[in-house]
């Protein structure tokens, strides 16, 4: 009999593994893919290693920090800071067309670049930042209320809305066309006002350390291993039964697997709580170069892009929506002077539409992904420099690629717009933890394992 | 154990949940929360430790009592008086 059975070793599931097997809990993390971190992988292809979730993990705050999401996670999974050596962004860029708005882990880069792109928002934007810096995320009855009608509230230019807008929708959006108020502070704090990271190694390192944490701590860990049913008598769940038919007893559940899913996999018959599932999701193009970006002239972290005055936050009709992206170097980044050399690469993030790569046969699949890619491209090298001569080898992955690692329906990135943020469900001992629960993102995720293994699975056990 | 040993026992938890926190010169009277930036996570950490190292059950409503050093320890000081101290 475990004490908690934990469904999904993302990073939400082994850090809330983490904390139950610190305080001497039978715990095991059931995976259902033959690899751990769900959306958040690495792999091997043609001897280079490839990173899918990771761009850049948000919240950076440097070592000695004492307040924010990070310090926050490392002492609840007692992490040294120098374990993740995550090193900061050199700096990054929203652009649209004939602006360019950078900025980097100072806010008063982006600070000087509204007030001399901007003038007259100035003022009003340090005013946006006094009323985000405000904001109270444990309260949360402002949480819910349009993040565009609270913004513009601030800001009265348009153009700069959208701006704002764009790359904070990009990494951590589940609703479309509008942020919540509480989600849009949130993000507007990790990422401007606290900022961007990577370990050199990239979300292998991080998962690698979790992952040994978490065995030297005595927890079980199955891959291969996904879960079929949540068995339910007298109105709890006693435990799983795996699609080996193999019955794992557990004391309480704590799944990662999605609101939907999870409801999905109960046996006792009842309705799924009606709640829109997430639809919003990505392709994303990876370029292995035989150059470093910054010798073609690009230093840019991340660039945002967007090829029109206004920022479409919402399914495509298309394939894939090339209008807008994110173009993410793990080169630029601040790392030690003598790490190791990555080789040259260019990732590019674009929405894209489930439904229409779902539907493909493999051989359609196959020559959509490469037309798609090259699309992708064309687009994105309006705004940076082109790199297509350089390229020694490319992948690609689409919804469906998600949907393989992670489990969630219509591989939403971002899980359910409506999250349930006290993890509970009908059964008095079964949790959510992960997207559909709370925060996203890598530190997000993280976190949201960390407190809801304290909130409901530490305190009576 | 003694209230001298119980404050080094919590000293070593505090160690434990703040590594990077310099407690050599922790001022015994004043709250964790304002000198150490403890929040409610860690609080729930302190109380976890305890139930780890010693086997004792610290009932939410009595977490208060967990503010400061000193209160800690005269809290602590009767639940601990027969627990032998840990080698």
């Amino acid at each position: 009999m475990y004490d908690t059975i934990i469904i999904g070793a993302g990073m939400s599931g082994l850090a809330a593994g983490i904390r139950l097997a610190y305080y001497d809990q039978r715990v095991c993390i059931l995976e259902r893919h033959t690899t751990i971190g769900g959306l958040n992988s690495f792999y091997r292809l043609r001897g280079r290693d490839y990173d899918v979730g990771l761009h850049a993990l948000t919240n950076f705050t440097p070592k000695g920090t004492k307040k924010g999401p990070l310090a926050r996670l490392l002492r609840q999974l007692k992490i040294p800071w120098d374990e993740l050596q995550i090193s900061p962004q050199l700096g990054s860029e929203v652009v649209f067309p004939g602006v360019r708005l950078r900025f980097d882990n100072d806010i008063d880069l982006l600070r000087s670049e509204i007030a001399s792109e901007f003038p007259e928002q100035a003022e009003n934007f340090d005013r946006l930042i006094e009323a985000i810096v405000e904001y109270d995320d444990l309260d949360q009855s402002h949480q819910e209320i349009s993040a565009r009608e609270r913004v513009a509230e601030f800001i009265n230019e348009p153009l700069l809305l959208e701006m704002l807008f764009c790359p904070l929708m990009f990494y951590g959006s589940a609703r479309e066309h509008d942020m919540d108020w509480g989600q849009f502070s949130i993000m507007f704090r990790s990422i401007f006002l606290e900022g961007l990271g990577r370990p050199h190694a990239g979300v292998r390192l991080i998962l690698k350390q979790l992952v040994r944490k978490f065995r030297g701590l005595g927890g079980e860990l199955k891959l291969r291993a996904g879960v079929k049913k949540i068995v339910v008598e007298n109105g709890q769940t006693t435990g799983v039964i795996l699609e080996n038919g193999e019955y794992l007893a557990g004391r309480r559940v704590l799944s990662s697997a999605g609101w939907h899913e999870t409801m999905r996999l109960c046996d006792d018959g009842q309705p799924v709580t009606p709640r829109s599932s997430g639809r919003l999701t990505f392709c994303e193009t990876i370029a292995s170069l035989d150059i470093e970006p910054q010798e073609l002239g690009h230093r840019s972290t991340i660039t945002f892009f967007n090829d029109s005055d206004t920022f479409h936050w919402t399914v495509p009709s298309e394939p894939c929506d090339v209008r807008s992206g994110v173009i993410c170097s793990p080169n630029n980044f601040d790392y030690a002077a003598d790490s190791e050399k990555i080789g040259g690469t260019m990732r590019i993030t674009a929405l894209a539409n489930f439904d229409y790569w779902q539907g493909l046969d493999e051989d359609t699949y196959r020559l959509e992904k490469l037309r798609w890619y090259d699309f992708i491209t064309e687009s994105a090298v309006r705004f940076v420099p082109d790199y297509r001569n350089r390229v020694l080898d490319t992948d690609m992955f689409t919804p469906t690629t998600i949907v393989r690692f992670t489990g969630h329906d219509s591989g939403a990135i971002y899980g359910a717009p409506e999250k349930q943020l006290d993890g509970r469900t009908h059964l008095p001992n079964l949790f959510v933890c992960g997207t559909d629960q709370g925060f996203v993102g890598i530190i997000g995720s993280i976190l949201s394992g960390i407190s809801m293994a304290n909130q409901h699975c530490l305190r009576d056990y | 154990m003694t209230a001298e040993e119980i404050r080094e026992e919590v000293l070593d938890i505090l160690e434990n949940i703040a590594p990077d926190e310099d407690l050599t010169n922790m001022d015994d009277s004043v709250n964790f929360r304002e000198q150490l930036e403890l929040d409610s996570m860690d609080f729930l950490d302190i109380v976890m430790e305890l139930r780890k190292r010693h086997r004792i059950q610290i009932p939410e409503d009595d977490y208060l009592n967990l503010a400061s050093m000193d209160s800690t320890v005269t809290y602590l000081t009767p639940i601990l008086k027969d627990v032998e101290k840990a080698k």
